[in-house]
């Protein structure tokens, strides 16, 4: 078996400024070349200290980081300098909810992305002009030789959104970070999005963490999900898996109170409780006070993460996955 | 509610059940916007442009529509929170704020909102009982009267009152403080309740659980909401009857099951089929919607969702369809030529097919 392209072992981190946090605890993900991996998980679960953590964006002082983070062959806690700098947007790159926090509000969309071409390789200016506009074509801006010179302000959410992921692909990436991209956007741009990016990734090849807390928006672009539950993940399978035969109690209720048609007229089925204070995470595993199968064991002890054909679930009593009816 | 004798609000009701409570006409809001300094004409965005429609007793409305198409300036415009550059409203058959109608004083209280950002709209400063019991103490209630009402209401939101009446907002969830403004909403005794994107912040599994809440209050107190959400699973949940508004104006509305059954707009069809699939083994081909919405400065003419739409005749450019009844259905009403079988548009469906 080849090496995966990323890995993520015992990955903790510990915010330890005025505000103290366990973001994540001893976290562990794979991911192969060419995999889209969902991330899906609750306000405040870890899923963008997740992602920040792989492009090292904490502040070194107030963090406390342990285990370990490969990506393509590079240990990337040891990453300094130059070599760090080549890895962000070079190896890695990342697309963010928020389009105003890739881009520079006095440049042009087109000068930004140039310039993010020209920073990462040996090309000359009109080459990496040429490749700008090529990547807003690709991502399907309309008359993108004119959008080239609108500044970020002048779009619209959606095409807003589409000039970050061109802009995040321009150095072609082996692994993209795509944090929430289409949380704030309506449900007609939001299923634009998501297939442009599917596409972008069947054309490049290149790996996808896409960090959402909307389950449909996972399922229409992972391969597999891992949930994330108070920095911890509590379930990792196969999108098809975790859809039809999920185990974690978590995973069950956040799946039972997704709201659909069929619910019309009847109560949702609501998970009670709220999830708990980073600070002050329970002895035990962090979903108990909320879950209905919770055993004096699972208020004690913290569950691992225990994967059997494919499908890993951190919980003292998984649901057992029901023979499939013919 | 187990609690408190409600001062009967002076609005009860008045019309009899056939009335509705709330009727909408022909609303108008244009914001100017500043152009260059060369520019002679003053331009407008037609938020909010000749909006109709009525709101039947004890029921939900959902309305839905992209973002920018005028759904919170109507809800703003209704609370009278902005004044409308034209249209009127009646309340459970009056007039309001004209002449022999109700008062603007005793339509606001019957009226509350909650909205999106459960922190901006709460007093860091005021523990979460004085908050609520705040509204009804300026109206004149008796201080022990309102902070007992404040605390049966938070009993009520599933709060306990002895664990979280004297916290801070800072010291609660997103899905506690939205508990909290819908308390205290409560408080006022309203009629109809505005709830723009309410559950929008909230994660999925504390979501439920305030759509439950907002179904039991509704069923207890015979509140009639209006709910605007960019969830379209949720609205269909929660809605008795939905409108569909595109670029300011209303393109459908109807009750829920032939909305989402049987949609006669052009648009309303790409809207709700813009959902993601749950079925990793179906998912979606194709984008049921192409393109951005125009300008609202500059609206086009005709049908504004012409230059998108895969119907478009050269009839939808010269004439604006008029929103009128559909066959089987008169509460169904659409806003397209494909449903006028006089429009002239070639698809127009034959009288007789009724
Ligand atoms: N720099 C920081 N200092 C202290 N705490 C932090 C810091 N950054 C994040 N946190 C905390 O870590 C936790 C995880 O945050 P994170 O941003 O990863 O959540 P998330 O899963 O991305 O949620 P959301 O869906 O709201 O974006 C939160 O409780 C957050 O408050
Ligand atoms: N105070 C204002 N001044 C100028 N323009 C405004 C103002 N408020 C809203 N608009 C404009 O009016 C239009 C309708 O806005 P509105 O907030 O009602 O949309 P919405 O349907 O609620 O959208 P969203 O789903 O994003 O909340 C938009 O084009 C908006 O930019
Ligand atoms: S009126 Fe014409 S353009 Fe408008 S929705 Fe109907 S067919 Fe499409
Ligand atoms: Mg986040
Ligand atoms: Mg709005």
């Amino acid at each position: 078996m080849t090496a995966p392209l990323v890995s993520l072992q015992n990955l903790s981190v510990q915010f330890c400024g005025n505000r103290k946090a366990s973001a994540l605890n001893a976290v562990n993900i794979e991911l192969g070349a060419g995999e889209v991996l969902g991330l899906l998980g609750e306000s405040g679960s870890g899923k963008s200290v997740t992602l920040r953590t792989l492009l090292r964006l904490h502040p070194e002082r107030s963090t406390k980081i342990q285990g370990k983070i490969e990506v393509d062959g590079h240990d990337v806690l040891a990453l300094k300098g130059r070599a760090l700098d080549l890895y962000r947007g070079g190896t890695v790159s990342m697309v963010f909810q928020e389009p105003g926090l890739a881009f520079d509000p006095v440049y042009t969309i087109g000068q930004q992305i140039t310039e993010a071409i020209r920073a990462h390789g040996a090309v000359g200016e009109a080459a990496a002009r040429a490749q700008a506009l090529h990547m807003l074509e690709r991502v399907q801006i309309p008359q993108a030789r004119r959008r080239f010179d609108a500044y970020p302000h002048e779009l619209s959410g959606g095409m807003r959104q589409r000039a970050m992921i061109a802009l995040a692909l321009a150095c072609q990436p082996k692994l993209l970070l795509a944090d929430e991209p289409t949380t704030a956007l309506d449900a007609t741009v939001q299923i634009q999005v998501l297939l442009l990016l599917r596409e972008l990734q069947r054309e490049t090849g290149m790996s996808v963490i896409f960090v959402t807390h909307d389950i449909g928006a996972a399922v229409e672009v992972a391969d597999r999900i891992a949930v994330m539950y108070a920095g911890r993940i509590v379930e990792q399978a196969t999108v098809g898996d975790i859809v039809r035969t999920p185990r974690h109690p978590y995973t069950v209720g956040l799946l039972a109170a997704t709201v659909g048609a069929e619910h019309r007229g009847q109560p949702l089925q609501a998970v009670p409780g709220a999830p708990p204070d980073l600070a002050a995470l329970p002895p035990g595993c962090s979903f108990a006070p909320r879950c209905a199968h919770a055993s004096e064991r699972c208020r004690r002890e913290v569950p691992p993460l225990e994967s059997k054909g494919g499908h890993a679930v951190a919980c003292w009593h998984p649901a057992q996955p029901v023979a499939e009816a013919a | 509610m187990n609690s408190a004798p409600h001062t009967p609000s002076p609005l009860h009701d008045r019309g009899g059940p056939a009335q509705p409570l709330l009727v909408v006409r022909n609303l108008k809001k244009h914001f100017p916007v500043r152009g260059g300094p060369l520019e002679r004409t003053k331009k407008f965005v037609h938020a909010v442009d000749g909006v109709s429609f009525s709101v039947p007793k004890g029921k939900t409305l959902g309305i839905v529509g992209e973002s920018g198409c005028g759904k919170s300036t109507t809800a703003r415009l209704i609370a009278r929170l902005m004044q409308a550059d034209s249209g009127s409203m009646v309340f459970d058959g009056e007039g309001v704020d004209e002449f022999g109608g109700i008062r603007l004083k005793e339509f606001r209280r019957s009226l509350q909102m909650v909205f999106q950002d459960s922190f901006a709209s709460l007093n860091p400063r005021l523990t979460i009982a004085e908050t609520i019991a705040y509204g009804p103490r300026v109206h004149g209630m008796p201080a022990a009267e309102a902070k007992r009402q404040a605390h049966d209401l938070l009993a009520r939101v599933g709060l306990a009152p002895e664990q979280f009446a004297s916290r801070y907002p800072h010291e609660l969830s997103g899905g506690q403080r939205q508990r909290v403004n819908i308390a205290r909403a409560l408080a006022f005794d309203p009629r109809l309740v505005i709830l723009d994107e309410a559950v929008a912040a909230l994660d999925k599994s504390v979501q439920a659980q305030v759509l439950n809440l907002l179904q039991e209050l509704k069923a207890e107190r015979q509140l009639t909401y209006l709910f605007i959400s960019h969830d379209l699973h949720v609205v269909h949940y929660i809605s008795d009857y939905v409108m569909v508004m595109y670029l300011g104006q209303v393109v459908e509305t109807g009750p829920v099951e032939r909305i989402y059954g049987q949609a006669a707009h052009p648009y309303t069809r790409a809207l709700l089929s813009a959902v993601p699939s749950m079925d990793p083994d179906r998912r979606t081909e194709s984008s049921p919607l192409a393109g951005d919405p125009p300008n609202p400065i500059n609206p086009p003419s005709g049908c504004r969702f012409r230059d998108r739409c895969p119907h478009a005749h050269p009839v939808c450019e010269a004439t604006s369809p008029a929103l009128i009844s559909l066959p089987g259905d008169p509460a169904h009403q659409a806003a397209c030529h494909l449903n006028d079988p006089a429009s002239g548009h070639p698809g127009a469906l034959p009288e007789t097919q009724a």
